[in-house]
C-alpha cells in the first residue's frame, strides 16, 4: 500500500468504537447465530436456542458496564462539524438498558410458553425475530440522526409484526398481526414523509443539526419544517400507544402469544417514548410551545382512555386479564408521557425528561412481572379471564403475593413503594412545569386505575370457585417472578436507584 | 420523667415505626418451632399481641423518656436521607403535639390484638389479618412519627390497604361496597394532597416539616398558599371526615369489624386532623387564614348534622344501626375537632387535639361495647335490640302506649355491668365534666369566642353559638340510646340474660376507661404537652 492512500483511506473507512455499539451489535449477532444454528439442530434439541438468546442478551446487557462513563460516540462527522451518528451517553445507556432488561425477561418468559406450544410456534424464527428487535430497539436510543432513528424504528418493529403472528393455523394471532402491521406502517410512512419535510428545510439529518437549522430556516419553507415537526412526531405516538393511535393494542396483546404482549407493553413503549424525547428534546427544543401542549393534551387523552377501557373490562369475559394489562399499558403511556410534555414548559427540558425513564424502569420491571404471573396462570386456564385468578392465593400464596405487589405498584399505593415513588416523580414534574391541569387529570386517573387494580388484587384472595387448580412453576418462569419481584422489593427499599434519573440529566 | 440516652430514644421510635411491618412480615412466615402454639391460628394471633405489646412498651418508654419540660421541641429525632432525587428524608420526631397520638396508637392497637386473640375474627385466615393490622399500625404510626411530606403522604397511603381488606374481608353485611367506597374517597382525597404537598415542597425548595414550619410560610406566596391549603385539606378533610366529605364514614363503620371499626374511629381518623395542625397552621398559615371561616362554618354543620342523624336514627322505629350511630356521633365529635383548628388560637388548637385523643379513647370504647353487644345478641339494629326477643310482642291496642315507653334492650338487668360500660361511654361521648370529653369541646368552643386576629370575630361567635347547641343535641340522642339500649323492662315469659363482660374484655376495655376518667379529671398531663408545642407551631415552627 502506498503512503498517499492512507489519509483517504481514513477518511473514506470511519475508525468504529466497536466498544460503544457493542450492545445491539451482540444481540443482532446473536440473533443470527440463532438463526443459523437453527438448521443444524435437531428438534429434541430446540431449547438449547433459548439458552443461546438469553445468553446473548445476557452478554448485550453486560457490555454497557465499560461504557458506564456515558461519553463515547461514534460514526461522527469529521472534525469541524463534530455530529455523531451514535452517542452511547447516559440516555442512551439506561433505555438500553431497560430494553435488553425486558428482552431477556420476555426470553425467560418465552422459554416455557415455546415449549407448551412446541408444535405450533417455530422455535428458531421465533427467537430470531425476537433478537433482532431488540437489537433494533436497543439501536434506537444511541441514534442521533433521523435516518437511523427510523432504521432502528422498522428493525424494532417489523420482527414484532412477524412475532404477533407467529402462531400457527390461528386466525386471531394473523388478524392481530394484520392489524398492528397495517396501523403501525401508515404511522411510520407519515414519520417519513415528515421527516423528508424537516430534511429538506434544513438541510441535515443529524438531530444536534436540526435543532440549530430549524431556528433559521427561510420563511417560504417555515410552514413545511413545522409540518414536518408534527408528522415525525406522529409515528413516534403511535409506538407508544398514545390515543388515537392506541386502537391495535387490545387486540394485539390478546392475539399475540403471551410473552410477546409483555415485550410490546415494555420494549416497544420504550421505543415509541426514547424516539420521542429525542425527537422533541434534541431534535426539535425551539418548537417546544408547539409540542409541548400537544403532548400535554395526548398524554390526558391517553391515560383517561386507556384507565376507562380497563375499567370496562368485565372479569368473566375470555382473555380479560390480557385485555386489563393491554388497556392498562395505554393508561400507563399517558403517565410517561406526562414529563415528556413538561419538558416543553420547563427552562432545562431535557432534566425533565428523567421522570419518564424512571417511571419506564419501574413500569418494565413490575409489569414484566405482573405478565410472567398471567403467563403462568394462563398455562392451565387458557381462556386467561380475570375470574380465573379468583383464589390464587389459596393455591399458590408467594405467586398471589408477587401479583399483588405488581399490581399496587403500577397502581402506586403501598406496600408498592417504588410506583408510588415515581408517580411522584411524574407528578411533580408536571407541579414544576406548571401544569397544574395534567396533574389533577393524572390524580383522577391513578383513583380510576387504582379501582381495576386492587379488584383484581381483592380477587386474588377470595375463596377460588370449584376445585382449586394448582398451577406449576418451570424455573424460566420462576426465574422471570423472582427477577422482577426482587427488583420490586429493591427498588421500594431504595427507590433512589431509579429516582436519580428524574434528578440529573441524562445527556 | 426519667432520663433515657438520646440515642436509646431514638432506636426505640425507629422501633415503633418499623416495628410493626417487620412483624407484618413475619406474622406470614410459619411460625417457628416452639412458636407454633395449639394452632397456626392462635399462634399468629399470639404473635399479634406480642408485637404490639412490644411496640406499645416501646411507646410507652418514649413517653416517659420524652422531655416534658420541653415538650415543643422535637425530639428522638432520626435524619438519614433518603431518596436524594426527590429530597425525601427519612426524618423522624416527636414532640408534644405527637406523642399523645403515638402513644394513643399503640394502645388501641395492643388492645385490638388481644381482644382479638380472645376472640378471633369471623372470617378467613387470622394470618392475613394480623398482617394487616400490623401493617394498619405502621402507616398510623409512621403518620405521627415523620417530619417529611412526602414520607408523610407514604405514611397516609399505608393504612389504604390494610384498612379496605379489612373491611371487605372481615366485615359484616355490605362490606364490599362500604370498602370501596372508604377506599376511592380517601384516595381520590389523598391524590389531591399530594398535588398541594408537592406544590409546597417545589415552591419552598424542601419537604422537611420542621424546616417549613420554621419558615411560616415566608417562603410561599399567598397564592401558592390557598392552592396548597385548598388541595391538601381536601384531602385531609376527607379522612377526618369533614361534613359534606363524610359519606364513606358510616358505611365503613357499619361494616367493619369491630377491630377495624375501634381503630378507624380511635386512630384512622386522626390523621386527618394530625395533618390539619402539623402541616397546615405552620406551613401556609396565610392560605389557612383564607380557609379558616369556611373550615368552621363546615365543621359547625358537620356537629348539627352528625346530632340530626343520630337523633334519627335514635328514633323508634327508624331502624337504625348502633354501629352508624357512633359513626355519625363522630362527624360531630371531629366538628369540635377542626372547628378547634379553625380558630387559629392556642385555646382553640390545644383543645382540638384534646378532644382528638378524648375521642379515640371513647370511640374506640363505644364500638368496643358495641361489637360485644352484637356477639351476644346478633344484631345492632336498635329497633331489634329493643325487643328483648323475638316472641316478645307489643302488648294489643289500648295497653300500647305504655308499653312502647317501657321497651328497651334493658341491658341493666340483662348484663349489668356491659350496660353500666355502654351507659359510661355514652355519657363521656356527650361531654360530661370530669370525662375525657369534656374539655376538648368546651376549649375548641372557648377559641371560637375569641378567634386570632384576621379571623372575622362575629362569624365564629355564631359558629360557637351553633356548636353549643350542638353539645345539646349530641346529649339527647346519646341519652335516648342509653335509655333503650340498657333500660326498660325484662321480658316476664322468657327471661333471656346475656354473658356479661369476660375477663379479656375487662383486659381490653379498662384501660380505655381509666384514661378517660384520668384525662377529664387531670387534663394538665395532656395539655402540658401540647401547649408549648402549640404556642411555637402557631408562633413560627418547631425548634
Amino acid at each position: 500500500m502506498s503512503a498517499p492512500a492512507q489519509p483517504l483511506a481514513q477518511s473514506l473507512v470511519q475508525s468504529v468504537d466497536w466498544l460503544a455499539i457493542a450492545p445491539p451489535t451482540i444481540a443482532a449477532v446473536a440473533a443470527l447465530a440463532v438463526l443459523v444454528a437453527d438448521l443444524f439442530l435437531p428438534e429434541s434439541r430446540k431449547p438449547l436456542l433459548g439458552w443461546t438468546s438469553v445468553a446473548g442478551l445476557t452478554a448485550a446487557a453486560l457490555m454497557l458496564l465499560p461504557l458506564l462513563d456515558g461519553d463515547r460516540s461514534t460514526f461522527c462527522l469529521p472534525a469541524p462539524a463534530r455530529a455523531c451518528s451514535y452517542t452511547a451517553d447516559h440516555f442512551t445507556l439506561v433505555v438500553q438498558f431497560l430494553v435488553l432488561g425486558g428482552a431477556l425477561l420476555t426470553a425467560l418468559l418465552s422459554m416455557t410458553s415455546l415449549g407448551d406450544e412446541r408444535r405450533r410456534i417455530p422455535a428458531g424464527e421465533y427467537w430470531f425475530l425476537l433478537l433482532s428487535s431488540a437489537a433494533g430497539a436497543a439501536l434506537l436510543p444511541a441514534s442521533r440522526d433521523l435516518a437511523t432513528l427510523v432504521v432502528a424504528l422498522e428493525v424494532a418493529s417489523l420482527p414484532a409484526f412477524a412475532l404477533v403472528g407467529i402462531r400457527h393455523g390461528d386466525r386471531r394471532s394473523s388478524e392481530a398481526a394484520l392489524k398492528f402491521f397495517l396501523s403501525s406502517v401508515t404511522a411510520t410512512a407519515v414519520t417519513l414523509l415528515g421527516i423528508s419535510f424537516v430534511y429538506a428545510s434544513t438541510g441535515t439529518l443529524y438531530l444536534t443539526q436540526v435543532a440549530q437549522r430549524v431556528q433559521h430556516v427561510d420563511g417560504q419553507l417555515h410552514t413545511l419544517a413545522q409540518t414536518g415537526v408534527v408528522l415525525t412526531l406522529v409515528g413516534f405516538a403511535f409506538k407508544t400507544a398514545a390515543v388515537p393511535f392506541h386502537f391495535w393494542v387490545p387486540d394485539t396483546y390478546v392475539g399475540a402469544p403471551l410473552p410477546i404482549a409483555a415485550y410490546l407493553s415494555v420494549v416497544g413503549k420504550a421505543v415509541g417514548f426514547s424516539g420521542l424525547i429525542l425527537v422533541t428534546v434534541v431534535a426539535f427544543p425551539s418548537y417546544a410551545d408547539a409540542w409541548g401542549p400537544a403532548l400535554a393534551a395526548l398524554a390526558a387523552l391517553t391515560m383517561t382512555v386507556g384507565n376507562a377501557g380497563a375499567l370496562r373490562q368485565r372479569a368473566t369475559r375470555a382473555y380479560s386479564a390480557v385485555r386489563l394489562l393491554a388497556w392498562s399499558s395505554v393508561g400507563q403511556a399517558g403517565y410517561l408521557l406526562v414529563p415528556i410534555a413538561a419538558a416543553g414548559y420547563s427552562e432545562d427540558p431535557r432534566k425533565a425528561i428523567g421522570s419518564t425513564v424512571a417511571y419506564a424502569l419501574m413500569y418494565a420491571a413490575v409489569n414484566l412481572g405482573a405478565f410472567a404471573v398471567a403467563a403462568l396462570v394462563g398455562r392451565t386456564k387458557s381462556l386467561n379471564r380475570l375470574s380465573d385468578y379468583r383464589g390464587l392465593y389459596g393455591t399458590n400464596p408467594v405467586t398471589a403475593l408477587l401479583l399483588a405487589f405488581f399490581l399496587l405498584c403500577l397502581a402506586g399505593l403501598p406496600p408498592g413503594v417504588i410506583g408510588l415513588f415515581a408517580k411522584v416523580t411524574v407528578f411533580s414534574a408536571a407541579v414544576d412545569a406548571g401544569l397544574g391541569w395534567l396533574a389533577v387529570v393524572m390524580a383522577v386517573n391513578v383513583v380510576i386505575a387504582l379501582f381495576y387494580y386492587l379488584q383484581w388484587t381483592a380477587l386474588l384472595f377470595r375463596a377460588p370457585e370449584g376445585a382449586p387448580a394448582r398451577h406449576r412453576l418451570p424455573a424460566p418462569l420462576t426465574a422471570a417472578l423472582a427477577l422482577t419481584g426482587a427488583l420490586g422489593v429493591v427498588l421500594s427499599g431504595a427507590p433512589q436507584l431509579v429516582l436519580r434519573f428524574a434528578a440529573t440529566g441524562l445527556f | 420523667m426519667i432520663d433515657i440516652n438520646e440515642s436509646v430514644m431514638r432506636i426505640l421510635l425507629a422501633l415503633v415505626v418499623a416495628g410493626p411491618l417487620l412483624g407484618a412480615a413475619t406474622a406470614l412466615l410459619p411460625a417457628p418451632p416452639g412458636l407454633r402454639g395449639r394452632s397456626p391460628a392462635q399462634a399468629v394471633l399470639r404473635h399479634g399481641v406480642t408485637v404490639t405489646g412490644v411496640i406499645l412498651v416501646a411507646a410507652v418508654a418514649l413517653a416517659l423518656g420524652f422531655d416534658h419540660d420541653h415538650p415543643s421541641k422535637m425530639q428522638a429525632t432520626t435524619d438519614i436521607s433518603w431518596i436524594p432525587a426527590l429530597d425525601v428524608r427519612i426524618h423522624l420526631g416527636i414532640d408534644g403535639i405527637s406523642l399523645p397520638l403515638l402513644v394513643l396508637t399503640a394502645l388501641l392497637a395492643f388492645l385490638c390484638a388481644l381482644y382479638s386473640y380472645f376472640k378471633p375474627p369471623s372470617g378467613p385466615s387470622p394470618k392475613a389479618f394480623v398482617a394487616l393490622l400490623l401493617l394498619l399500625e405502621t402507616g398510623t404510626l409512621a403518620t405521627f412519627a415523620v417530619l417529611d411530606l412526602v414520607l408523610f403522604f407514604l405514611a397516609f397511603e399505608t393504612v389504604l390497604i390494610p384498612m379496605y381488606f379489612l373491611i371487605a374481608r372481615w366485615g359484616g353485611e355490605d362490606r364490599t361496597r362500604a370498602a370501596w367506597k372508604f377506599i376511592l374517597f380517601t384516595l381520590l382525597g389523598s391524590v389531591v394532597m399530594l398535588l398541594g404537598l408537592l406544590l409546597i415542597g417545589i415552591k419552598a425548595g424542601t419537604f422537611d416539616m420542621v424546616a417549613l414550619a420554621t419558615d411560616n410560610g415566608r417562603s410561599l406566596t399567598t397564592s401558592v398558599q390557598v392552592i396548597a391549603v385548598l388541595a391538601i385539606g381536601v384531602g385531609l378533610a376527607v379522612k377526618t371526615p369533614m361534613w359534606p366529605l363524610h359519606s364513606w364514614l358510616p358505611d365503613a363503620h357499619t361494616a367493619a369489624p369491630t377491630v377495624g371499626s375501634v381503630l378507624l374511629a380511635g386512630v384512622l381518623l386522626k390523621m386527618g386532623t394530625y395533618g390539619f395542625v402539623r402541616i397546615l397552621l405552620p406551613v401556609a398559615p396565610d392560605g389557612f387564614r383564607t380557609f379558616a371561616p369556611y373550615l368552621a362554618a363546615f365543621a359547625v354543620v358537620g356537629i348539627v348534622y352528625g346530632s340530626l342523624a343520630c337523633l334519627a336514627l335514635a328514633k323508634q322505629g327508624a331502624k337504625g344501626d348502633l354501629k352508624r350511630l357512633i359513626a355519625y356521633s363522630s362527624v360531630g365529635h371531629m366538628g369540635f375537632v377542626l372547628l378547634g383548628i379553625a380558630t387559629m388560637t392556642p385555646t382553640g388548637v390545644n383543645g382540638a387535639l384534646f378532644a382528638n385523643i378524648a375521642h379515640g379513647l371513647i370511640t374506640g370504647l363505644l364500638f368496643f361495647l358495641v361489637g360485644a353487644l352484637k356477639d351476644r345478641t346478633g344484631t345492632t339494629d336498635l329497633d331489634t335490640l329493643c325487643l328483648p326477643s323475638p316472641d316478645h310482642r307489643p302488648a294489643p291496642s289500648g295497653t300500647a302506649a305504655p308499653t312502647a315507653s317501657l321497651a328497651g334492650a334493658a341491658l341493666y338487668a340483662r348484663a349489668p355491668r356491659l350496660g353500666g360500660l355502654l351507659a359510661f361511654g355514652a355519657v363521656a361521648s356527650l361531654g360530661l365534666p370530669g370525662l375525657a370529653g369534656f374539655w376538648g369541646e368546651m376549649l375548641a368552643l372557648f377559641g371560637s369566642f375569641s378567634p386570632a386576629a384576621g379571623l372575622s370575630r362575629p362569624a365564629f361567635l355564631t359558629y360557637m353559638a351553633i356548636g353549643a347547641f350542638g353539645t345539646l343535641l349530641t346529649a339527647a340522642y346519646m341519652l335516648i340510646v342509653v335509655r333503650r339500649v340498657c333500660m326498660g323492662a325484662v321480658p316476664q315469659q322468657t327471661p333471656t340474660t346475656l354473658a356479661d363482660v369476660h375477663g379479656y374484655e375487662f383486659a381490653a376495655w379498662t384501660p380505655l376507661v381509666t384514661l378517660t376518667v384520668l384525662a377529664g379529671l387531670w387534663p394538665r398531663a395532656l395539655l402540658g404537652l401540647t401547649d408549648p408545642a402549640v404556642q411555637q407551631l402557631l408562633a413560627g415552627g418547631t425548634r
